[in-house]
């Protein structure tokens, strides 16, 4: 077990580095996540609609689609000078494989939501100041989950036709869960509500994470065998 | 006599017993009483819904069977089960809004069950694009076993929480634990469709089952 979340560490530390040399994928996804959320702006009429009322969705769907432009470049990395062969061929469980990706890629988003979230209150006006640490639990929830299977998805949509397109096709279906309980729980913080009635929804957040990253963990290996 | 014969023979039954549904709902069922001609449409749409609901189910199954055992014949089973899961979910998203219309007013509504068999298509449609995607037969099952496992495991969870949202549709009178609520005429003439959507089922995927070993071994 220890060894797993060892080599684990090793592979997200890898991907980090590599990140934090080039930056160039960080950025992009950043200034993605700002238009995105300028985009969301202009798509509504300020004087017919409460901003509250739209707040939750925008959130949620913003940090989704930056999710998943993230995903896209976690095995992509993999794909330049057969630098996945490599990796397969390391005396480490395929597992630790996917779970250190997990870790970078959550590492990635993380840091992305945690850049777009002052935006957001910014632009929007959305008082959070004192459910902030009750939010970033809640988004932290939806996005592991969200990204445990992306991780796995990624992983085979770059040997297919199509990579780019594939994975948002594959994959939107698997964020209705987290999106759905991430907004009806984000509307009951930002309208005031005690955390006490969105404890269903953090419960079966909690247990969409556990799943996914079990069977994600569990069939990783399947992706990858030659 | 060839596999695609048989599942042909098998169709064409379906289809007739089909004829029997269709005279059954119309001259042997009574009207309901406050949707009128509409709840006609019910004999064909929850047979349809099942049919496309075992097919997920049937999917999920045979990938699982798939990874542990490698056997191509799994994978062809799931590859042809999704196909005819498909069609079936083209079916049950078409009569549904057209009974919608005239009982609730709206073609469509964002209900638990309704935006559970859209994500259900969706799946459908997902998974065989990802077939397509993939030229090398060997990882094309592994990659669309792990996406039909994915899929079934995610059904429970989209079910959940949409259904956080609120619900219009019907709730279940067949199954559920009281005692079916309908008539027994319209029972009876709704379980003799369960079965003949069932045997459809079964004759298309041996028509489709027959196609992909043909491929397989061109």
């Amino acid at each position: 077990m220890s060894d797993l979340l060892r080599h684990a560490w090793n592979i997200a530390r890898k991907d980090l580095v590599i990140e934090l040399r080039s930056r160039t994928a960080f950025v992009s996804t950043l200034v993605f996540t700002v238009l995105v959320l300028i985009v969301f702006n202009f798509g509504r009429d300020p004087t017919a609609t409460a901003v509250l009322d739209l707040a939750p969705g925008i959130l949620c769907v913003t940090f989704t689609f930056a999710a998943m432009l993230a995903l896209n470049r976690a095995f992509q990395l993999e794909l330049e000078n057969q630098a996945l062969e490599g990796l397969l061929l390391t005396p480490i469980s395929r597992r630790s494989i996917y779970l250190g990706k997990l870790f970078a890629n959550l590492a990635f988003v993380g840091l992305v939501e945690a850049v777009g979230l002052p935006l957001f209150v910014v632009f929007f006006n959305v008082p959070v100041g004192h459910v902030l640490p009750a939010l970033a639990g809640l988004i932290a929830l939806s996005t592991i989950g969200f990204v445990a299977v992306g991780t796995l998805f990624s992983a085979m949509v770059i040997r297919t036709r199509f990579a780019e397109l594939m994975l948002p096709v594959l994959q939107l279906p698997f964020s209705i869960p987290p999106l759905v309980l991430a907004v009806l729980a984000t509307a009951k913080l930002f309208t005031g509500r005690p955390l006490d009635e969105s404890l269903g929804y953090l419960k079966l957040l909690a247990a969409y994470d556990i799943v996914f990253i079990g069977l994600s963990t569990l069939l990783f290996p399947a992706t990858v065998e030659e | 006599m060839t596999l695609a014969s048989r599942g042909r023979a098998v169709t064409v039954v379906a289809l007739l017993l089909l004829v029997g549904v269709y005279i059954r709902a119309l001259a042997f069922t009574p009207l309901e009483r406050f949707q009128g001609a509409a709840q006609k449409i019910f004999y064909l749409h929850v047979p349809a819904a099942w049919s496309a609901m075992l097919a997920m189910g049937l999917v999920g199954l045979a990938s699982v069977l798939y990874l542990l055992l490698k056997d191509p014949r799994f994978d062809r089973f799931a590859a042809a089960s999704a196909e005819v899961g498909t069609a079936f979910c083209v079916v049950m998203l078409t009569t549904g809004p057209l009974w919608a219309r005239p009982v609730w007013g709206t073609w469509w509504t964002w209900d638990a069950r309704l935006t559970l068999t859209l994500f259900l298509f969706f799946l459908y449609i997902g998974y065989l694009l990802l077939r397509q995607a993939v030229a090398d037969p060997g990882m094309r099952g592994r990659y669309s076993a792990v996406l039909g496992i994915c899929g079934t495991v995610l059904l429970p969870f989209i079910h959940l929480s949409v259904y956080l949202f609120r619900t219009l549709h019907p709730q279940p009178i067949v199954l559920k634990p009281s005692a079916p609520s309908l008539p027994g005429v319209m029972l009876v003439t709704l379980l003799y469709s369960f079965g003949v959507f069932t045997l459809l089922y079964i004759g298309f995927v041996m028509q489709r089952y027959a196609v992909g070993e043909g491929d397989a071994h061109a």
